[in-house]
């Protein structure tokens, strides 16, 4: 399995841009730069504005930053952020290691099973932990024998990391994987030759191989949890999103503002420590290299406990949300009355979110030729800042469009086209990415070769370089797709009034407590991003 | 006379480094087929760049035929220059068939085009493959393809970056062989880019040799071989035996005893002498040596000598003795050695 167009790009393992070799001509090099300029000035301007609102609100804003009550959410932030990363990182590590390097029965299945956790948004798996954990919930009729008639329930802290626990830990397996399958297995060979035992070996040679890998999962989970909604939402957890959406709900902008400010520069100390840590520390290559076979090493006795384990996380990962709601499909509980036809919700969800795949494809273009063949410090700069929705959680990049449109486009104010741009900032990256790698690997030659048979440089990228990349580019944007069809605060901030999603739809069947409502759009989701994750991953090992 | 192609103090600097091409003046003949050899690194490959247009020149002057197509004042995209190139790794077009391929370059009406191809494929003997993929040929057929396309639109020169490289050596000398008879029955002007001192010798009209980026010398391969301008040059198209001597006109005095000279020297000169300038015998003429050790190539053998002081040289023989490892023989001048100045 590869993991590339899953990793957002940023986050490479080895982020070593190819040579730019291809030259072009100052026309097409200022036609590209000056798209690539107006797309990033969409995307800077709202976060600008933003900022400027932060600022604004002057002593007031740092009187509300200071109270008690806002350095509790901070604090509530960094401890689920701590938390989840921790316990992520607990899980992914045997899980990978099981499923990449051992002789355990089935592992290809068992990985996959682990992995499909997350293709299951946030929120719904939250949902679904209410009511297993809850008091009496799946967990509680498992412990009946024992005498357990009813159980606590599960909310705050220790819910909001056990969902985003179980959301991101593939975000670890998968770098953790590649670097497993991708290390230097003679290096292993020569510690046993020198006498290490099998433990020594692990420690002193395979782990220290694993680590630009292991930091790169656990920045994922960690700004994942920073940036997460939907978990901390259903579970009542007083963290940022939350805080941010509820003040912008009741359109307290500046103190908004003033917390999504603080949230990015969270998420921005924590890039620069990790990019700190990275160069301070030894960086081993990794995911190159011949991939030699792996031997895989025997479990013996440990085989049981080992697959115990696996079937563990698969359990509370991906069967517990997929049971509870087939249950409230088939269960009485109460339905939402207001009806929403099934295809209503499937045309405006698969509509909205193909759009913004074509929008954030479109936009990503320029910024992707930009990227791969300009070495000047002025389009590098660019780039990096069309990568801001790398750093922007979806809710702050929500929050500064609507104070935006309020202050200065009221008309575009809850409109499909103000939401669409929210879906396309927050996932531009992705399609840069792509569309980016896609290019990467495209011999430089090749444009060469045509320009010497004759061939205008722009007649050349529409003859060679845009079909060798369609592929490449077609990912990116079921990437998008995929990601925008789950995507919730956006969604709930800048929809227009009575603009239903599958996101929106199981929110608010939540929200009013008609689990039944939930069911079917939750399934429904699951299956399409299923399918739309299984066509990206073909597609990469078709391209391999 | 008009030389298809002309270059005047060509030079090119990529940011802050040396200079990777430096002050190259060089004129290619009409119909002619010539050879940058160089050391890998040595800016021969940039050199072929700026020609094709590739690579913008920081100073200097190119002409391709009567046009100038680079120099302060133009640059023309290589799109205009009408240069073909055959590339290193061939570069075809993975989503498009031979033919595809070959006419990629080509304008005209569908008929023309359709004729042209079939006439390209005619001349590098693939027309059962028009309809093939790039991935579907084996690397000499890549090859062809290759040089078909480049050929196709009739460029006014044809440029080559290390074509054979990617062969294997059994391969390399047939497909050598047929881009030669290819381009001398197009009556192609050629120049061609190799790191490989027996491959340009082999294929050329003329070398031109490159260290660090300055043009060294430019003959035929005979003198290339046989009379290299320095040392450098000669120990990099060869083996080159380098024995210090002290000249008195048209001899000097070496450990290999008096050796003629073919050029007219005095005092302290280094000889250079190719392994098959010196004569090995068992007989009494010419200076004691010692066999190290023995290469056996079939048509002739390579054999590692110690003269009584320990000097170490390099001969080159027929097979009509044997010369084993242990063997004592004498070793003497053939032909006459060329002199170089003695460094430091």
């Amino acid at each position: 399995m590869q993991i590339s167009s899953l990793i957002p790009p940023g986050f490479r393992l080895n982020g070593r841009r190819q040579r730019r070799t291809a030259r072009w001509h100052i026309g097409n090099r200022q036609l590209v730069q000056s798209l690539s300029l107006g797309v990033v000035a969409l995307v800077m301007i709202p976060v600008v504005y933003l900022f400027a609102g932060a600022v604004g609100a002057g002593q007031e804003g740092v009187d509300y930053l200071l109270r008690a009550r806002t350095l509790i959410i901070i604090g509530n932030s960094i401890a689920l952020m701590l938390a989840t990363t921790f316990f992520a990182t607990l899980i992914a590590l045997p899980f990978a290691w099981l499923t990449s390097r051992s002789d355990l029965p089935a592992r290809k299945i068992l990985l996959v099973l682990g992995l499909a956790a997350m293709v299951i948004p946030s929120y719904l798996t939250a949902v679904t932990y209410t009511e297993a954990f809850g008091p009496k919930g799946i967990l509680q009729s498992l412990l009946e024998p024992l005498g357990v008639d009813r159980l606590p329930g599960i909310k705050g802290f220790a819910g909001a990391t056990l969902t985003i626990t179980f959301v991101t830990f593939p975000y670890i397996v998968l770098p953790v994987r590649a670097a497993l399958l991708h290390s230097d297995r003679s290096l292993e060979e020569a510690g046993q030759s020198l006498g290490l035992s099998r433990w020594q070996v692990f420690r002193q040679i395979t782990l220290p191989q694993l680590r630009p890998a292991l930091s790169a999962g656990m920045l994922m989970t960690a700004l994942y949890s920073l940036s997460d909604f939907g978990a901390v939402a259903v579970m009542h957890f007083n963290a940022f999103t939350r805080a941010i959406f509820i003040q912008t709900e009741s359109f307290r902008m500046d103190k908004a503002s003033v917390l999504g400010l603080v949230l990015i520069v969270m998420t921005l100390v924590l890039l620069f420590l990790q990019s700190r840590l990275r160069h301070g520390g030894r960086h081993y290559r990794i995911g190159t290299g011949a991939s030699r076979e792996l031997t895989t090493m025997a479990l013996g006795r440990w085989k049981y406990p080992a697959l115990f384990f696996c079937g563990a996380v698969i359990f509370v990962g991906v069967a517990i949300p997929l049971l509870v709601l087939f249950k409230w499909l088939f269960g009485h509980t109460l339905t939402n009355p207001i009806q929403v036809s099934l295809s209503e919700l499937i045309s405006n969800t698969v509509g909205v979110s193909a759009v913004s795949a074509a929008v954030a494809s479109l936009a990503a273009f320029p910024l992707a030729l930009l990227a791969i063949r300009s070495a000047s410090r002025f389009d590098r700069w660019l780039v990096n800042l069309a990568y801001a929705g790398n750093v922007l959680p979806g809710i702050v990049i929500a929050l500064a469009l609507v104070f935006y449109a309020t202050q200065h486009m009221l008309s575009l104010y809850q409109t499909l086209p103000l939401l669409i741009m929210g879906y396309a900032i927050r996932y531009l990256p992705f399609s840069i990415g792509a569309t980016e790698s896609a290019f990467a690997q495209i011999n430089p030659r090749f444009e060469e070769a045509a320009r010497s048979l004759g061939l205008t440089s722009r007649a050349a990228l529409l003859r060679i370089t845009v079909p060798l990349a369609r592929g490449g580019i077609l990912a990116g944007l079921a990437l998008v797709f995929l990601n925008v069809m789950k995507e919730l605060p956006t969604t709930l901030i800048l929809r227009p009034i009575g603009f239903r999603t599958f996101a929106t739809r199981i929110w608010s069947a939540y929200d009013e407590a008609f689990l039944s409502s939930i069911a079917l759009p939750g399934l429904v989701l699951i299956a399409v991003s299923a399918l739309a994750l299984a066509v990206i991953l073909r597609r990469e090992k078709a391209a391999q | 006379m008009e030389f298809p192609l002309q270059t005047d103090s060509l030079t090119k600097t990529f940011n802050g480094q040396s200079p990777a091409v430096n002050d190259i003046t060089l004129s290619v003949r009409p119909g002619e087929f010539l050879t940058l050899l160089g050391p890998s690194g040595s800016g021969k490959t940039t050199m072929l760049r700026l020609l094709a247009g590739f690579e913008i020149p920081t100073s200097g002057r190119i002409q391709i035929g009567e046009r100038i197509v680079a120099d302060e004042a133009h640059f023309v995209p290589p799109e205009q220059r009408k240069v073909g190139m055959v590339f290193q790794d061939y570069a075809l077009f993975p989503h498009v068939d031979v033919a595809g391929n070959i006419g990629f370059g080509l304008r005209g009406s569908r008929r023309e085009r359709d004729k042209r191809v079939k006439d390209m494929l005619a001349l590098v003997g693939l027309m059962a493959f028009a309809t093939r993929m790039p991935h579907e040929l084996s690397g000499g057929q890549q090859q062809r393809v290759a040089l078909a396309r480049a050929l196709a639109p009739g460029p006014d020169i044809l440029l080559l970056d290390e074509p054979f490289s990617n062969l294997d050596t059994g391969l390399r000398a047939q497909v050598r062989t047929d881009v030669r008879n290819i381009l001398l029955e197009t009556e192609t002007t050629a120049l061609f880019v190799t790191h490989d001192q027996e491959e340009a010798l082999t294929l050329s009209d003329e070398i031109a040799v490159i260290f660090d980026g300055r043009l060294v010398q430019v003959a035929t391969p005979h003198v290339i071989y046989n009379r290299p301008i320095n040392r450098q040059v000669a120990k990099f198209v060869g083996d080159a035996n380098i024995l210090p001597a002290e000249a008195h006109g048209m001899i000097a005095a070496s450990k290999l005893g008096e050796v003629k000279l073919f050029h007219a020297r005095q005092g302290q000169v280094d000889l250079m002498i190719r392994p098959e300038a010196l004569a090995i015998s068992y007989d009494e003429r010419g200076k004691p040596a010692t066999v190290l050790w023995r290469e056996f190539h079939g048509h002739y053998q390579r054999l590692g000598l110690a003269l009584e002081d320990g000097t170490r040289l390099i001969a080159r023989t027929g097979v009509d003795r044997y010369f084993g490892r242990g063997n004592e023989v004498r070793v003497s001048m053939a032909l006459p050695a060329l002199a170089y100045d003695r460094v430091g």
